[in-house]
């Protein structure tokens, strides 16, 4: 907002009434176009060695497109809002493993490593080139009111779709199962009739979990890797902040009981090792916006080992990070969301919460703690019926409760002031992902007019975009529907009534105008839902 | 300096320039009281900073002074200040506190020139209560000779609507006053919606004088921009839900403050219009969309 003497890696011939970000991101594309430069000037001299192999192979790589493109594709359309991240980031993406969830396509023997790279590498000039272009341009954009637009992507190629939405196509399948088999984990069957809309994502049986085909002892998965898998799939570790607190600390037991093989080095080592534990994991249950970022984190803390590192050094460092982590995003997180929140509870309160958030409990508790004088409503739905949980944890404290299924939303809301609701995860387009039956809450709470506040913490945002609640979900085990009362199973047989589908969802996305504010962590405090994207770019920017 | 001379020096530059903002002699209060102190550590400066802006808005509670008290605060304390002298230091602060002032008194000039190109040729415009933000950008159309004429609403209980009635009539604008009650029936013939802020929150909504809300339903219901002028300082870390949300102590006048014990008694002279019936934010920054103003604070704060 007030720039000039601020910044100080401004350019020395753009002085005032600059606005500060542009400022800002000027200063630091100057240094990253020199390095940027350097780069060129280096891969110009390879690439004129190879490119007359490079044209040779060029019309049989044509479907190789996406394997290279993919990586640097992945990230400017997510990162929309920046130029500079994109710039840094397509040099190491092909080369080290993409760090979404991605799959990594099967070896295809037939094409050699090095034609591959070249072509790579002749695919990114081309869009550095471009970019550098539209740089000159955006740059001299007086860009303050909106988020800066996406720079115009010249990507030949389209954008890859991650393997766990397109479960009916039989290409995929096929790659899933190769990459499987070359990790030698057992890959689980889908079960039961999909209803059509949704026969794009998988489903799976609780009564056959993963644990059943995996040899015992394995060679090939942690114990505590399989134990991990065993609690997901049977949903005795659930909620996003359990699930990846888990995950973390069974990844803390591979690190301790891990040991580099000779002539390997830790930082490349580790990261392959764990690959065949998160397919396994997915396998079981499929991972969460949470675990993903906690993934990406643990491989870029292991990447950034120096190699000159000792073993045990590199371990305890790395357990260190792990642990800081879960302190900071998830406990202290909570902390500093629940001291906002507590400023939006007033005496008299009637507040609204759906399903077991454990950090709506955490605030709901703490509020109480300040003697805050309010009741709750917490509703609840089937086939989980998470809501007793958080109904068994709000009564021990000595909260005053009330406890409706969700049927009964639009009768109790004229009595609410305030709803408060957990998220999964958080999009960058402003939509939140919850668990199913949020929207709906949201939907009726816009309709009466109350409030509704979204709390979650910044390690679950996430830079996916969705609009809808079909295109990426989770099915969850269609028997849960079935339940036995006064003596009679009625849906017993369900499989064998040929136009009956039983349909499990597990999330639904909420549209940012039916929540009113997001109560977040970062020293943000309470943001709209629409600057979801502003956090991402700013959180970015930073690290 | 102490909490009289405070007071004195802050009614001095209101008298000595009505036109300007609240939040402008304020900043230059604080300055002056920066210059003053004796304080030796840069905290305990930082501590009587605070306290000056609360006793500021003891004498005027309006948002803008309190919001414009914080991001001065910010603005001075955000360089790194590495001098071990607390003088140098306090000198840099100064520096940039004079910076933060003149570069705040242009920005009315700012918002001016952004907006009075949306005031097209033969416009009718329904405006609010006195605001001095809109008054210049009237102006400053009027100085590009457009003709348009405006509507006021009278804006009880001060009647602040006719001032601004007659600043315009001086300005040779043609101004009709009207009823607050009356901004349903004068809509169908207005073209846009303008009015000014006392504060703009993190929401991107705003809060300025009662009647605000209404005027904003009633041209959402009508289908006409409802456009907001006001300066940068103005932004505050405020995120009220709804109206009963926003503190007491922005809701009532000063003095209102000090001698009644029982608000219900009271009626409040703001209200807090929600950023879903906003169009557009003209302020010195640019022109914002209500989810662009949390973009900005952000940046600012985080």
């Amino acid at each position: 907002m007030y720039p000039s003497i601020i910044c100080p890696t401004e350019g020395p011939d753009k002085k005032d009434d600059m606005q500060f970000d542009r400022a800002k991101s000027e200063g630091k594309e100057l240094t990253k176009e020199e390095k940027q430069r350097l780069r060129k000037e280096k891969k110009q001299q390879k690439k004129n060695k190879e490119k007359k192999d490079d044209k040779a192979s060029q019309e049989s790589e044509k479907e190789k497109k996406p394997l290279g493109s993919a990586a640097p594709a992945s990230q400017p359309p997510t990162q929309s809002t920046t130029q500079k991240a994109p710039s840094a980031v397509p040099a190491p993406a092909p080369v080290s493993v993409p760090a979404s969830e991605a799959p990594v396509l099967a070896d295809k023997p037939a094409k050699s490593k090095a034609e591959l790279k070249a072509e790579r590498r002749a695919r990114q000039e081309a869009e550095r080139a471009s970019k550098q272009g539209k740089k000159g341009e955006t740059g001299q954009q007086a860009a303050t009111s909106k988020p800066k637009a996406p720079p115009n992507e010249l990507q030949p190629v389209v954008k890859r779709l991650p393997e766990h939405i397109q479960v009916d196509n039989p290409d995929v399948l096929k790659k899933l199962a190769k990459k499987l088999e070359r990790q030698q984990i057992p890959l689980r069957m889908d079960y039961g009739y999909k209803v059509s809309l949704f026969s794009h994502l998988h489903q799976y049986s609780r009564k056959a979990p993963l644990t059943q085909q995996v040899s015992i002892p394995s060679t090939v998965i942690h114990p505590a890797v399989v134990r991990l898998g065993l609690q997901y799939s049977q949903g005795i570790v659930t909620g996003s902040n359990a699930r990846s607190v888990a995950l973390l600390h069974a990844f803390k037991q591979v690190i301790r009981d891990y040991t580099t093989p000779p002539n390997e080095e830790l930082s490349r080592d580790l990261v392959n090792k764990l690959k065949p534990y998160i397919s396994f994991l997915n396998q079981c249950r499929p991972l969460s916006a949470s675990m993903g970022n906690a993934i990406k984190y643990i491989k870029k803390e292991i990447s950034n080992i120096p190699s000159q590192c000792k073993e045990e050094e590199a371990k305890s460092k790395l357990l260190n990070c792990i642990e800081c982590y879960i302190n900071e995003k998830i406990i202290l997180a909570a902390k500093a969301i629940a001291k906002s929140a507590i400023e939006k509870i007033s005496d008299g309160d009637v507040i609204l919460i759906y399903g077991c958030s454990s950090l709506v409990n955490h605030i709901l508790c703490e509020a109480f703690e300040k003697s805050r004088k309010f009741r709750v409503i917490v509703v609840d739905s089937r086939p989980r019926l998470e809501g007793r949980e958080a109904l068994r944890r709000l009564v021990q404290k000595g909260i005053s409760c009330t406890y409706v299924l969700i049927s009964a939303v639009s009768y109790v809301l004229p009595e609410v002031s305030k709803v408060f609701l957990g998220a999964h995860a958080l999009l960058a387009n402003g939509y939140v992902m919850s668990r199913v039956g949020t929207s709906q809450i949201a939907l009726v709470a816009k309709a009466f007019n109350v409030p509704v506040l979204v709390c979650c913490e910044t390690y679950k945002f996430c830079e996916r975009v969705q609009t809808d609640s079909f295109v990426s979900n989770e099915l969850d085990d269609p028997d849960d529907l079935i339940v036995t009362r006064k003596g009679k199973t009625h849906l017993k047989d369900w499989q064998e009534v040929p136009s009956l589908g039983l349909l499990n969802l597990v999330y639904d996305v909420t549209p940012p105008d039916f929540v009113d504010l997001v109560i977040t962590d970062l020293g943000l405090g309470m943001i709209p839902c629409t600057s979801v994207p502003v956090v991402l770019r700013v959180k970015n920017v930073d690290q | 300096m102490n909490e009289e001379e405070l007071v004195e020096y802050f009614r001095d530059q209101m008298r000595k320039d009505p036109d300007m903002a609240s939040a402008v002699a304020a900043i230059r209060t604080l300055l002056e009281f920066l210059k003053r102190d004796k304080g030796e550590t840069l905290l305990g400066l930082r501590e009587s900073l605070t306290s000056a802006t609360t006793c500021l808005t003891g004498v005027d509670s309006s948002v803008a002074v309190s919001s414009g008290g914080e991001l001065f605060l910010r603005f001075i304390s955000l360089t790194s200040l590495e001098h071990q002298d607390l003088s140098r230091c306090k000198k840099v602060m100064e520096e940039r506190g004079e910076l933060f002032l003149e570069k705040i008194s242009m920005s009315r000039a700012k918002v001016a020139k952004l907006c009075h190109t949306f005031i097209k040729d033969g416009a009718k415009i329904l405006t609010h209560s006195y605001s001095r933000v809109v008054l210049r950008v009237l102006e400053k159309a009027a100085g590009e000779k457009k003709r348009f004429s405006v509507y006021v609403t009278e804006s009880q209980p001060d009647a602040a609507g006719r001032q601004m009635a007659e600043a315009l009539r001086e300005l040779k604008v043609p101004v009709t006053v009207v009823l607050d009650a009356a901004v349903g029936y004068v809509l169908e013939k207005v073209d846009l919606v303008i009015v000014g802020a006392e504060g703009v929150v993190e929401s991107g909504g705003i809060i300025n004088k009662i009647g605000t809300y209404q005027m904003a339903l009633c041209s959402k219901a009508h289908n006409k921009p409802f456009y907001v002028v006001a300066e940068s300082f103005k932004f505050v870390r405020l995120y009220p839900l709804n109206q009963q949300d926003v503190p007491d102590k922005f809701k009532y006048k000063a003095d209102t403050l000090k001698t009644v014990e029982n608000f219900s008694e009271e009626h409040p002279v703001i209200d807090y219009t929600p950023p879903s019936l906003i169009t557009l934010l003209f302020t010195d920054l640019g022109v914002l969309t209500p989810s662009a103003v949390s973009d900005e604070l952000i940046k600012l704060y985080l």
